[in-house]
Parts: structure tokens; C-alpha cells; sequence
């Protein structure tokens, strides 16, 4: 198995902590010289994850590979070929970001030459090249998570594990954050990241959708975009709330959401439902500037899957929701065509 | 749109700390009802700016009326005539969810006469009926999100601020709060938002995208991925991506270019010149284009593009000491980070 091509393995991973079950049943496996994204809201299961294929958590049942070393029984060895970085990066606010630098590169034993060389360049791909001298404590939320990478990428590892790295990081930084990591994969390395934003798992080969300790969907964006049953139509309207009270509950929309410029739609057959559309909102006396197809987002198949797949998160986000409205009353069972 | 004042008014607003000239000449106005996004790079001032019109920070010079009241005349007032809901929540975790709402409503000086009716009103709006005994720090991250917004608006402020409201909440919680927000505004409220991320930017009416302290664009959401990008924006898919975005880089008539996956995101002056221009120039350097198309640009590609944008022309004119105002930035933000 560990000579699979693949860098990462788990096998029906679990984690209990009093009262929750972080980590259920996780299976996947992360190719060598892939970007492979978790991706999920807080609580999903990310970082119990990530710190169990960091070495540092063990598990209570299941398996996992890193770098072809099995965790449970080579831990300690698997830990020269994985870099490791936590949400919260242990940055020396006092020290210069140079010399933060060389205090990670002594700890991995990395020798002064490849130290200068790799930090170099490093440093010029997250653009921060001007601010060797400057005191980390002194840098923007930004561009500490940057040193942060820098630091947990000065040695060579195999498995770059990143938990949240561009949590509170502007999109112009992230991009710099996301151009790093490319370049890395260039050098043979594999990267298993996580990040509660949904957009961002674009940017990955592949990712995992994980909803409270388990997983939802594993494939590359693209497919699970694919995957959403139905399409999105974006309606653009001034006054989208008499718009939405007029089309929830029609067959074939099954949900309905407002947005700053009008209302989101998933339908099941778009090509069927933009002239009705049009047809209903006219015939109402309401207006609306434009009706149009839009390309589905990831949260549009999470919130999909997790509403119609579990009768149990559907219970919830209805009670929570009593006074809301048909919203949230999606599909019509009884209707189907 | 309506005849209706605006809710805030801001007019050359200006806030320098030392040297440092955090918000640069801002003008604006907000309408009752209006949910109004503020985007911009860390340190770009929209922290400084949401400070100044909460009465927390007086403006050095300009002026920002907040419900009609001068915000260096009468920042107690303004205060309350605000709501406002840190991405933290600020909730006590130790007090069950009908303490937190107590005390919120203490703090907020709700009359006794309204008290039951307010407190009802937030627990039915959270939907946390049945839950009011429940110590807050065991709710799921939707619920505590919607109890501190419940908490942020006790005492009917006309204005609301919500700093990244949304982040790290899974989607469906996610959508009931924007689902909350936008019958709040229904009603007139006027809704304040600060994120870095692009898809709550998508649920507001306008946006304002600020960068080193000045505005660098405004409209909604659509409008801006409609009029404000310098060019088009193309997806190409190829084989080696890494090495087709290190050549393309610095191709001529390639502004910028972004990897995501297995594709690529260009800035272009105009796609149907830079189509046939990137194939070739890809096809000389051994690499094969699979796709090659124009998109309509996210949010966040609008973001990118106008703040690097905003960026170079900085540099040109005002020279390499300008470009060391990062160096500011960073202190800058961490003063902002103070609570507000």
C-alpha cells in the first residue's frame, strides 16, 4: 500500500473527544505532488485531522500513511519527512523576521548554505523580501501567516500539512500564499491543506468536503461542481423579497436565496425555468432586470448535500429556523415530474 | 433610491497617525436599509474607518455623521444608535444564552418596559426557543452567531456593524444569518460589513473596496465584476500549469495570472487579441492548451486586480518611499487589532 504513488493515506480514521466525535470514519488517500484540500466549517474535523497526520494526536481507531510511514507504530521517524504548519505558527514576535528564519532551519538542521539560498527564495515569493530586518511582531496578519509558511518550508520535507493557512489573510496575500505552494509542487513535494473558505477550495487539485467529522464528497473541484443536481440561476432584481415570496415552493426550484444584487436559484431544469420565471414575474407585476445561468459555487452543492442528504441537519436548519419563511422548505417531494 | 436622509454620511474623512495617513480623503453615504460591504487588504484602513464611525476613534479631519449625529460631537450618542457583532461574538460563554441576552440589554440600556418583548424578539429571531437555559458556550458556532447578532440589536439601532460576520460558520448557518440580515434591512436597517471573504461580499446591495486608505471602487456586487476590471479575465486549462504560469508571468499583454488547480487565471487587455496570443506564445515554450476561454471575473479577481493595480500606480508616482508604506501598514494594523 505505502508504494501506492500516494503520499497520504488514511483508512477509516476516527477520533473521539468527550461528548464529540471530531473524526468519523475518514477515508481518502493524497497523491504525490498534489494540492489536496479539506475543506469545511469550524468543527468539521479539519485541524483533529491534520494533528493526527502531523504525529502529534493519535488516533482511537483506523489508520494513516504519511510519507509511506504507518502513524500509528513510525510516528516519531515520519516527522523528518512532514512539515507541519498549525493554525497558530510559533512566530518569535521579538525576533526579525530573519531571524525567525534561522531559529526553524537550525531546528530542522538545515545547513547555513541551503538555509540562505532556500530562504532567498522564499522570501521573494511571498514578497516580502524588503522586510528581512523587520520584527515579526511587527508585521500584518498577512504577512505573519507568510513568514509562518516560510518558516515551516525552510527544510525539504516530503508532506507540507497546512491547518487554516490564509484564515484572516486579504485575497492579494492569499494569492501570493497560493503561488508559494505551487512552485513547491515543482520540487516534488505534496500538500494537504485546509481551509474553512469554500471558494478556496478551487484552487486545489482536489479536495475533501468534510461536514461534522465526516466526509461529504472527495473529487477535483470542477467534478463536484459538476455534480450539483440542477443549476444555479442568478436573478437580477431591485426588490428581490416579493420575487422570492412569489417563486418559493414552485416545483423544480429547490431553494431560493437573496443576494445583494437578487436572488440566487437552484432549479432542476434551467432551461425549462428561465421563461417561466420571466412569465411568473410579469404576470405578478413585479420586474426583474435579467434571468441567467450562473456557475454553481462549492457551498452551493455543501448546502445541497448536507439539507437533502441528512433528514437529521434538515430537522435542524428548519427548527432553528421556525419563523423563516419556505426558504429553507425545499423540494417538493410529493411533486417529482 | 427613496427620499428617505441617509443613514451615514461621510465626507472627506481623514484619520492619520503620525505620519501614517490610514484613511485618506473618504466620501460616502449609506441608505436606511442599505447592507453596505467594506472590502480592502489587511491594513487597509477599513478597521481605522469602521472605528471612526462607531465614535471609537476621532477623525482627524472631515466628518462622518452616523444616524444623523456628528461622530466627534457625539460619539455617546452615536454608540447608541449602533449595533455592533464582532467576528468573535463577543459572548459570554459561562452565562447561559437568556444571561447574555440580560446583559446585553443592561449594557445597552434597554427600557424595562421593552425588555421582555426585545428579549423574546431576539430568542425567536435566533430561533433559540427552548434554549434559553443552555450555557452559550455549548451552542454550535450558527447558533452563537445569531445570538450575538440577536444581542448586537436589542436596543433597535438604526445602523448595524458586523466585522466578517460569517467566518468559519458552516454554509446553511451561513445563509439562515444573511436570510436574518436581509429582513433586518427590509425593516431600514442600515447593515455595516467588513470581510475578507469574496462570497459575503456577494450578499450585500453596494461595496466599497478601499485600499491604502482611499476608495478605489464602488458599486454592486455585480457591477463591479461587470465594469471594474482593467480587461478580461480568461481561463486557460494546460498541461504543466507551474511552469505556463512562471513563463506567462511576464508575457506581454498578461497582467496578472493566477493558478487554481489545474488552470490558469489571466488578466488580459481584451480576450479576443490575448486568445490567439497565449496559445501561441504556450505553444513555443512546449506546452499544449486544453481550454482557453473568457470568464466574467469573481469578486475576488475584481479585488486582486484593482488593489495590485492601485498598487503599481503607487509606486510610480510616488517612488520607492511610498512602497515601504506596507511597513506602516503592519504597525498601522496592529493598533487597529485594539478592541473596538
Amino acid at each position: 500500500m505505502s508504494d501506492s504513488g500516494n503520499a497520504i493515506e488514511l483508512n477509516g480514521l476516527t477520533k473521539s473527544f468527550p461528548g464529540v466525535r471530531a473524526v468519523d470514519g475518514l477515508t481518502f488517500a493524497v497523491r504525490r505532488g498534489e494540492i489536496f484540500g479539506l475543506v469545511g466549517p469550524d468543527g468539521a474535523g479539519k485541524t483533529t485531522t491534520m494533528r493526527m497526520l502531523a504525529g502529534v494526536l493519535a488516533p482511537d481507531q483506523g489508520s494513516a500513511t504519511v510519507a509511506g510511514f504507518d502513524l500509528t507504530r513510525d510516528a516519531e521517524p515520519a516527522k523528518h519527512h512532514i512539515s507541519y504548519m498549525p493554525q497558530r505558527f510559533g512566530l518569535y514576535e521579538e525576533l526579525t523576521v530573519d531571524e525567525n528564519i534561522r531559529f526553524y532551519a537550525d531546528l530542522f538542521g538545515v545547513p547555513r548554505r541551503e538555509r540562505e539560498e532556500r530562504s532567498a527564495e522564499l522570501l521573494k515569493a511571498a514578497g516580502m523580501a524588503e522586510f528581512r530586518s523587520r520584527l515579526a511582531g511587527k508585521l500584518s496578519g498577512g504577512m505573519k501567516q507568510k513568514l509562518g509558511l516560510v518558516c515551516a518550508l525552510i527544510h525539504t520535507p516530503e508532506v507540507i500539512l497546512l491547518d487554516e493557512p490564509t484564515n484572516g489573510v486579504d485575497p492579494v496575500s492569499r494569492r501570493d500564499f497560493w503561488r508559494i505552494l505551487y512552485t513547491l509542487l515543482d520540487q516534488g513535494v505534496t500538500i494537504l491543506t485546509t481551509t474553512a473558505y469554500l471558494d478556496e477550495a478551487e484552487r486545489c487539485h482536489r479536495v475533501a468536503l468534510l461536514h461534522e467529522g465526516r466526509m461529504l464528497f472527495c473529487d477535483t473541484p470542477a467534478n463536484l461542481k459538476a455534480s450539483l443536481p440542477g443549476a444555479v440561476l442568478s436573478i437580477v432584481c431591485a426588490d428581490p423579497r416579493p420575487v422570492r415570496d412569489l417563486l418559493a415552493g414552485i416545483e423544480g426550484i429547490s431553494s431560493a436565496m437573496i443576494v445583494g444584487d437578487g436572488l440566487h436559484l437552484v432549479v432542476r431544469d434551467p432551461q425549462r425555468m428561465i421563461p417561466e420565471l420571466r412569465n411568473r414575474i410579469a404576470a405578478a407585476g413585479l420586474s426583474c432586470d435579467a434571468i441567467e445561468q450562473v456557475a454553481p459555487s462549492i457551498e452551493d452543492l455543501f448546502v445541497e448535500a448536507v439539507q437533502g442528504g441528512h433528514g437529521q441537519d434538515r430537522q435542524d436548519a428548519r427548527d432553528d429556523h421556525g419563523g423563516q419563511g419556505h426558504t429553507e422548505d425545499r423540494e417538493h417531494q410529493g411533486g417529482g415530474r | 433610491m427613496n427620499g428617505a436622509a441617509p443613514a451615514v454620511v461621510v465626507r472627506d474623512l481623514v484619520k492619520r497617525f503620525g505620519d501614517f495617513v490610514a484613511v485618506n480623503n473618504i466620501s460616502l453615504e449609506a441608505r436606511p436599509g442599505e447592507i453596505f460591504g467594506f472590502l480592502g487588504p489587511n491594513g487597509a484602513g477599513k478597521s481605522t474607518t469602521i472605528r471612526m464611525l462607531c465614535g471609537l476613534l476621532r477623525p482627524t479631519s472631515g466628518q462622518a455623521l452616523v444616524a444623523g449625529l456628528d461622530v466627534a460631537r457625539e460619539p455617546e450618542r452615536v454608540r447608541q444608535n449602533i449595533g455592533y457583532m464582532s467576528q468573535k461574538f463577543s459572548l459570554y460563554n459561562d452565562l447561559k444564552v437568556i444571561e447574555n441576552l440580560r446583559f446585553f440589554a443592561g449594557m445597552y440600556s434597554v427600557p424595562a418596559a421593552e425588555l421582555k418583548e426585545r428579549i423574546d424578539w431576539a430568542i425567536d429571531m435566533a430561533g433559540l426557543a427552548g434554549r434559553e437555559q443552555l450555557l452559550t458556550g455549548t451552542l454550535a458556532a450558527g447558533w452563537k452567531q445569531r445570538l450575538a447578532l440577536g444581542c448586537a440589536v436589542l436596543h433597535r439601532p438604526p445602523i448595524v456593524f458586523l466585522d466578517e460576520p460569517t467566518s468559519g460558520v458552516d454554509p446553511i448557518s451561513r445563509r439562515l444569518f444573511w436570510e436574518l440580515i436581509h429582513r433586518m434591512a427590509d425593516d431600514g436597517v442600515t447593515v455595516f460589513v467588513t470581510t475578507h471573504y469574496m462570497d459575503e461580499a456577494e450578499y450585500c446591495n453596494r461595496l466599497v473596496l478601499i485600499d491604502r486608505g482611499r476608495i478605489v471602487a464602488s458599486g454592486s456586487p455585480l457591477e463591479l465584476k461587470e465594469k471594474s476590471m482593467a480587461g478580461d479575465l480568461l481561463l486557460v486549462e494546460c498541461d504543466q500549469v507551474g511552469k505556463a504560469l512562471e513563463e506567462l508571468q511576464g508575457a506581454p499583454g498578461v497582467t496578472d495570472a493566477a493558478i487554481f488547480g489545474n488552470a490558469l487565471h489571466l488578466v488580459v487587455g481584451s480576450a479576443d487579441q490575448a486568445i490567439p496570443q497565449v496559445q501561441e506564445f504556450l505553444a513555443a515554450r512546449g506546452i499544449a492548451v486544453t481550454r482557453i476561454e473568457k470568464i466574467r471575473p469573481t469578486l475576488e479577481d475584481v479585488f486582486v486586480s484593482l488593489t495590485s493595480l492601485n498598487r503599481n500606480e503607487g509606486n510610480r508616482d510616488e517612488g520607492d518611499k511610498r512602497d515601504k508604506g506596507d511597513k506602516t501598514v503592519g504597525t498601522v494594523t496592529g493598533r487597529e487589532k485594539g478592541q473596538p
